[in-house]
């Protein structure tokens, strides 16, 4: 055989899957709590004691070979050889976990009965046996027919006698499925029977000790304390991302402010000077100043879905949720797209019910991304004056809030409407499995936000980069001639491209500003904020000194009721191709994407026209 | 087993704290992949279950136990599980 063998790591979701996988190639990978956090092909390379490579791929957690989510159904194409894109494995890894054996060794027959070489991990045997469950591995290993090997993955415990019992079963040479088609048509119930016979067969001894998990659950399910603990966590972490951030946005933009002026004073004026200091450097540095707010929001994001709290989150939501058409397992790829819609809408992949899967990415852009922050912070500070309204709550944190709550009732009201339309069928239900609590593991939450930051930052540097430049260019030319009256912008390509279609946006009360700058925000909304920068820096090239500038250029040229329909424009719009690029291939076309895109900037059309006229009427 | 009347209860209103086994699950009742991601969690007669929690006061989802794993359901499919109590439950 040419190519290395593959083996593939399956169970039962909760089993511990993705730290074993990291534990035994130390690859990069998302740890997380609820069931089927693993949702893209993770492969990675382990070296055998022989010397051999091994390509080890990490399966989405399945309850069994009958799939009823996509996620499941890639699982259970690969261990039937299957898969497009996937060879048949040389051999699996069944991951279950040691205190939950009667549940994940009915999924382990089943793989077992397909044929292939297999090895069972006996997963998290210390929580197990903290929880007074003592287990006999040789038993299960005669029972099942297979070697059994107890692991604990996040502590690096069993990994060697594992490597080594995979070079012992992966051999080179052809496997066989011992059936073919790959149909296990085994009853479910009888599996279930003989499973739950092999786990007590295995069991030592099983003391029920008092369980961390049903402690907290006391409190976290609570019917009065549970939701109030929820608002709470919600309220900590969305006070965090304004305020523990601040000192590090300080710092970033004092950098780009020294930069600029470095630059400024060591180039002489120029066509090269302006395009580093209005394009690049104004650019950029107005959106890199908020990577400080989106890792926050990760953080909290990967904490609680590492802990095991997200689910209880969604136990408790289900029922807000179902009354929009929705389960609360809705909740948690919502919640996760406050930070961003794309992770938000893959995480829809553990969604069954694929109406239910539908409705929730169709809704997924209404909840405010952390890259509307910068659209946000910009106006409210520009327009919203700072004033204390009750002691700790300031007008302009209200109005940040009501823009939240704004995107959230969109979400709600279109959730229902589509779910008596386009999406219509029978609520799917709720059944989901309550994984125990977890430390996160620190060095899991540092890797996904590591690889979050690189994600903003390569947009940073190349989408926004890219669209700035471009934009800086169509603004910059052509120039208008020596004396005349006409504004630079206004002569300029983008500036009469611009021009041209503020009609349409008259009636909401956009000015050729905001034209201009929805025009690139198309690539991603923070553009729009380094469009701005970039509008008024060529307008206006006497005022170089950062963003006080900008804001005295806004407050100058926008009216209040402009400022505020602006604002609710982005509440609604669908302005990040991204989002539509991951929508198109979680929905397998383009007409979903496409009615999405449609019906968002309707309701933004019409929201910031209805802001801008009772801002009018109010004579604001 | 007992053979006595029946005398089970749905899960549904099994109250907090109280162990019993599952008697009867009433699959027709229940949606096609609802019935089989019940079956999947290991509902199944004679299997013993424990409710948890129930969520905020009005119809929202229980949570119970059952073998060694916590599950969250809805009502409606509670509703169609028939638990006979088991007396003096050990902690």
């Amino acid at each position: 055989m040419n190519a290395a063998p593959l083996v593939a790591l399956v169970g039962n979701p909760n089993a511990g899957k993705s730290a074993l996988f990291n534990a035994l190639t130390g690859a990069r990978q998302k740890v997380g709590n609820y069931p089927g956090v693993t949702v893209e092909r993770k492969a990675g390379r382990l070296t055998l004691d022989d010397g051999r490579p091994v390509e080890l791929v990490d399966l989405p957690g399945a309850y069994s070979l009958e799939p009823s989510s996509p996620d499941e159904r890639v699982t259970r194409d690969v261990v039937t050889g299957t898969q497009d894109g996937e060879r048949l494995p040389d051999a699996l890894v069944v991951v279950v976990d040691a205190a939950n054996l009667d549940n994940h060794l009915r999924f382990t027959l089943q793989l077992i009965a397909l044929g292939l070489p297999v090895v069972v991990a006996l997963n998290m045997v210390d929580l197990a046996e903290r929880d007074g469950l003592k287990l006999d591995a040789a038993v299960l290993s005669r029972e099942l027919g297979v070697p059994v090997i107890p692991t604990v993955a996040v502590r690096k415990r069993g990994l060697d006698a594992l490597r080594a019992i995979l070079t012992q079963t992966v051999v080179n040479g052809p496997i066989r499925l011992r059936k073919s088609d790959g149909s296990v048509q085994d009853d479910i119930v009888t599996l279930q029977r003989r499973a739950r016979d092999i786990a007590t067969a295995a069991t030592l001894s099983e003391t029920p000790v008092r369980r961390w998990t049903h402690m907290l659950d006391g409190v976290a399910l609570h019917p009065i304390a549970g939701p109030v603990l929820l608002l709470a966590i919600m309220f900590l972490m969305f006070q965090a991302v304004f305020s523990w951030a601040q000192p590090f946005m300080d710092l970033i933009d004092g950098g780009f402010t020294a930069l600029q002026a470095f630059i400024t004073s060591e180039l002489p004026d120029s066509l090269l000077r302006s395009l580093l200091v209005d394009g690049v450097i104004k650019g950029v540095g107005a959106v890199i100043v908020f990577l400080p707010q989106i890792l926050i929001l990760f953080l909290f994001i990967l904490v609680l879905e590492a802990s095991g709290y997200m689910v209880r989150a969604a136990f408790l939501m289900d029922r807000v949720m179902a009354s929009v058409g929705l389960s609360g397992r809705a909740f948690i790829p919502l919640l996760s797209s406050f930070a961003c819609a794309i992770p938000g809408i893959m995480a829809t992949r553990t969604i069954d019910d694929e109406k239910d899967r539908l409705t929730t990415i169709l809704i997924a852009p209404l909840m405010t991304c952390s890259a509307r922050l910068p659209v946000y912070t910009l106006i409210i500070g520009a327009f919203i004056p700072n004033t204390q309204v009750l002691p700790f709550v300031g007008l302009q944190g209200l109005v940040m809030l009501g823009l939240y709550v704004m995107g959230i009732v969109g979400a709600f009201v279109a959730a229902l409407v589509l779910r008596r339309t386009v999406t219509k069928g029978v609520s799917s239900g709720f059944m989901m499995e309550m994984p125990k609590y977890q430390w996160p593991q620190w060095r899991d939450v540092g890797i996904g936000l590591w690889s979050r930051a690189q994600i903003f930052l390569k947009r940073a540097g190349g989408i926004i980069l890219i669209s700035t430049v471009i934009l800086w260019v169509m603004l910059s030319f052509p120039k208008p001639p020596e004396g005349s009256k006409v504004s630079p912008v206004d002569y300029s390509a983008a500036g009469r491209i611009a021009n041209g279609i503020a009609p349409v946006f008259a009636p909401i009360g956009f000015n050729r500003d905001i034209v201009l700058a929805l025009i690139p925000a198309m690539a991603a909304r923070e553009v729009a904020v380094a469009a701005i920068g970039t509008v008024y820096a060529i307008d206006d090239p006497d005022s170089n000194q950062g963003g006080k500038a900008m804001v005295e250029n806004l407050r100058g040229r926008w009216s209040l009721p402009t400022a505020l329909a602006f604002l609710m424009w982005f509440v609604f719009a669908p302005q990040c191709i991204s989002t539509i690029a991951v929508t198109r291939r979680e929905t397998n076309g383009w007409k979903w994407p496409a009615f999405m895109v449609g019906y968002l900037f309707a309701a933004a059309y019409i929201m910031a026209g209805i802001t801008y006229w009772l801002a009018v009427f109010a004579g604001l | 087993m007992d053979t006595r009347p029946d005398r089970s209860v749905s899960l549904e209103t099994l109250p907090r704290k109280q162990h019993g086994i599952v008697a009867a699950i009433d699959w027709a009742r229940l949606a096609g992949p609802e019935a089989r991601r019940l079956r999947e969690l290991g509902f199944d007669e004679g299997v013993d279950v424990e409710v948890l929690h129930r969520a905020t006061l009005g119809q929202g989802p229980i949570a119970c136990r059952i073998g060694r794993m916590t599950v969250a359901l809805r009502r409606a499919v509670a509703g169609a599980i028939r638990v006979s109590p088991t007396p003096a439950a050990a902690e």
